[in-house]
């Protein structure tokens, strides 16, 4: 059995007790990803050499006891969105084809404190904007339970990379829902902090005030053990919240009794697949067997969250990725005339489709005389939407769904048409779009033997609640390796 | 409703945006433009008379700091992530005519 097939614990307790060295661990996901990745396409930069000697650091650090944490020595990978020094950090565009940042983001950081050991970058949709990882410059990455799939996005990179068993564990990033849906599409688990939990110092924006960091893993017990690794306050990011009860795994607790669960009617009506239904439903059931209290409820607005997303991340995009001109970094266009032609070419040459129909967008809705019918009205439904959530957590704990309304699409169909591709994140927005916590795990597979996701979120500052009942939940069933894993 | 845009808009936001789109890409901008503006006219539904405009969940606060430089000096190794430098300096085209 690899090493890959355990989780990133149980690695850490097998490195920390001297069963397992941590060149021994890096070695096997190094291995394992030369082998899998003319399949899966899971990464951007692997960094063989790189990976190796921090090995053997690690190690010493680990003999000499100045590392004595759960991670200590689990290989890692990184989503190429998060700027590592030294490291190539492409956000898998054309126009940060060379980029090598002279700094750390702080999360990876946290991260390398607690003795991580970096493989690499992961794929992506280019700037995070995407659904499917198919708008990555360096090419789709596939689904590692059937290659004919998307893995989802933008976190494709991460997730399919922990599927196929290529690393122990990677951290992605989630704006409308880009750590939870590939998750789901994946079979992998993955958490979205409230926001400003992680700092984003590092994290190339696309929509600053929803994106956040977080764990991605084989199972809860790792990714609340990565998230209070990743959890910090930082000056250097202004929304970053000196926020309390950040010991997340005292949450890892088998008792959801009296626990109370509403499931939102609007969640589950057109558009929702059968099959995902029933795995979702079923999985709630599971929980009222262990003693929550779970009932219906109507959340409302839900059918807003998408087009006030649209407006509020596009507009941040916009001038977020103002700063790619081809003057400080990456790609330059070859030939010019002036300044101006220099900026206008190297940006039409450098990002692609999708990136470049989101700066429109953007730059449209902040445009005068339509800021406020469209920017201010996004703002406005916002805090609807917020407010919606405020009175379903005056009455719930948790609330449960799913985290994408079908299983992973087949390569190719979702690009065609960008509305339906964007209806796919319904589940998962309005919780970027009230900085709430949410959590997708596996609860089944399709008839296809596609995996289908639950998603459970939590009010601000909660998510003690999400990994309580996550892993209550958890405890029903096995976790399943995918037919790329080497577990078969 | 549906949204018509024109190609004055086209070319007005390409500007803004910093964007040169070739005439197919226009039209495709056009198009796609225009079915996501139609789409999120649905918020025109929602009665949102008397609400503030959220830009954050929680109340955040500027963070000020005193001017210090905390983490050295990083020129060399910024300017060696420029297309062009010189001098200490990231190189553009010329500016003033």
């Amino acid at each position: 059995m690899s090493l890959m097939s355990l989780t990133a614990v149980e690695l850490g307790k097998k490195i920390k007790a001297k069963e397992v060295t941590v060149k021994e661990a890096v070695t096997e996901a190094l291995d394992a990803i030369e082998k899998k990745e003319g399949t899966v396409n899971s990464f951007v930069t692997i960094d063989r050499e790189g990976a190796l000697k921090r090995a053997e650091e690690v190690q010493k650090l680990i003999d000499d006891g100045t590392l004595t944490g759960p991670l200590a020595g689990v290989p890692v990978a990184i989503k190429d969105n998060m700027c590592t020094e030294g490291m190539l950090t492409t956000c898998s565009s054309k126009i940060l084809y060379n980029f090598k940042p002279t700094y750390t983001a702080e999360a990876v950081k946290n991260l390398e404190d607690a003795g991580a050991v970096i493989l690499g970058k992961t794929n992506m949709d280019e700037f995070a904007m995407g659904s499917t990882t198919e708008t990555s410059y360096y090419g789709p990455t596939k689904n590692p339970w059937n290659e004919a799939h998307v893995p989802g996005g933008s976190s494709g990179g991460s997730c399919a990379a922990v599927a196929a068993e290529e690393c122990s564990y990677a951290l992605g990033s989630d704006t409308g829902g880009s750590i939870r849906q590939p998750s789901s599409f994946c079979g992998v688990t993955g958490i979205k902090p409230t926001y400003g939990t992680v700092s984003r110092y590092g994290l190339i924006a696309y929509g600053s005030s929803l994106d956040q960091i977080g764990p991605i893993a084989k199972d809860v017990t790792d990714c609340a053990t990565i998230l209070e690794a990743i959890t910090s306050y930082d000056k250097k990011d202004s929304t970053s919240i000196d926020r309390e009860d950040t010991d997340f795994t005292s949450a890892l607790v088998d008792d959801v009794k009296g626990m109370k669960i509403g499931i939102p009617k609007d969640y589950f009506g057109e558009g929702l697949d059968s099959e995902v239904k029933e795995a979702v439903l079923a999985a709630a059931k599971k929980l009222e067997e262990k003693g929550a209290i779970v009932e219906e409820f109507d959340l409302s607005l839900v059918e807003y969250a998408i087009p006030a997303y649209y407006v509020i991340a596009c507009a941040e995009a916009s001038s977020n990725l103002a700063r790619f001109d081809g003057v400080k970094y990456g790609y330059r266009t070859e030939q010019y005339d002036d300044l101006h032609n220099m900026y206008k070419k190297t940006r039409s040459e450098g990002f692609g489709a999708e990136v470049k129909r989101r700066i429109m967008l953007g730059s449209f809705v902040l445009s005068s005389g339509y800021y406020d019918a469209y920017y201010l009205k996004a703002l406005r439904t916002k805090a609807l939407i917020k407010k919606a959530f405020d009175d379903a957590f005056s009455r719930y704990d948790v609330i449960l769904g799913p985290a994408a309304p079908t299983t992973a699409p087949k390569l190719g169909e979702s690009l065609s048409d960008p509305i339906k591709m964007y209806l796919g994140d319904i589940y998962t927005i309005s919780v970027n779009l009230a900085g709430l916590p949410g959590i997708s795990l596996p609860c089944g597979k399709d008839k296809n033997g596609l995996p289908v996701g639950l998603q459970l979120i939590g009010d601000c500052f909660k998510e003690k609640n999400i990994i309580r009942a996550a892993y209550a939940f958890e405890q029903t069933r096995n976790y399943e390796h995918s037919p790329l894993s080497d577990v078969k | 409703m549906a949204n018509i845009i024109s190609d004055e808009t086209i070319e007005y936001v390409g500007i803004l945006a910093k964007l040169e789109l070739n005439e197919e890409e226009k039209e495709r901008a056009k198009k796609d433009m225009g079915e996501m503006l139609d789409y999120i006219d649905k918020l025109n539904e929602l009665d949102t008379a008397g609400i503030e405009p959220m830009s954050h969940v929680f109340p955040v606060q500027n963070v000020f700091r005193e001017d210090v430089v905390t983490n050295g000096d990083g020129s060399e190794e910024t300017l060696r992530n420029a297309p062009e430098e010189k001098d200490g300096g990231f190189k553009v085209p010329k500016t003033i005519g």
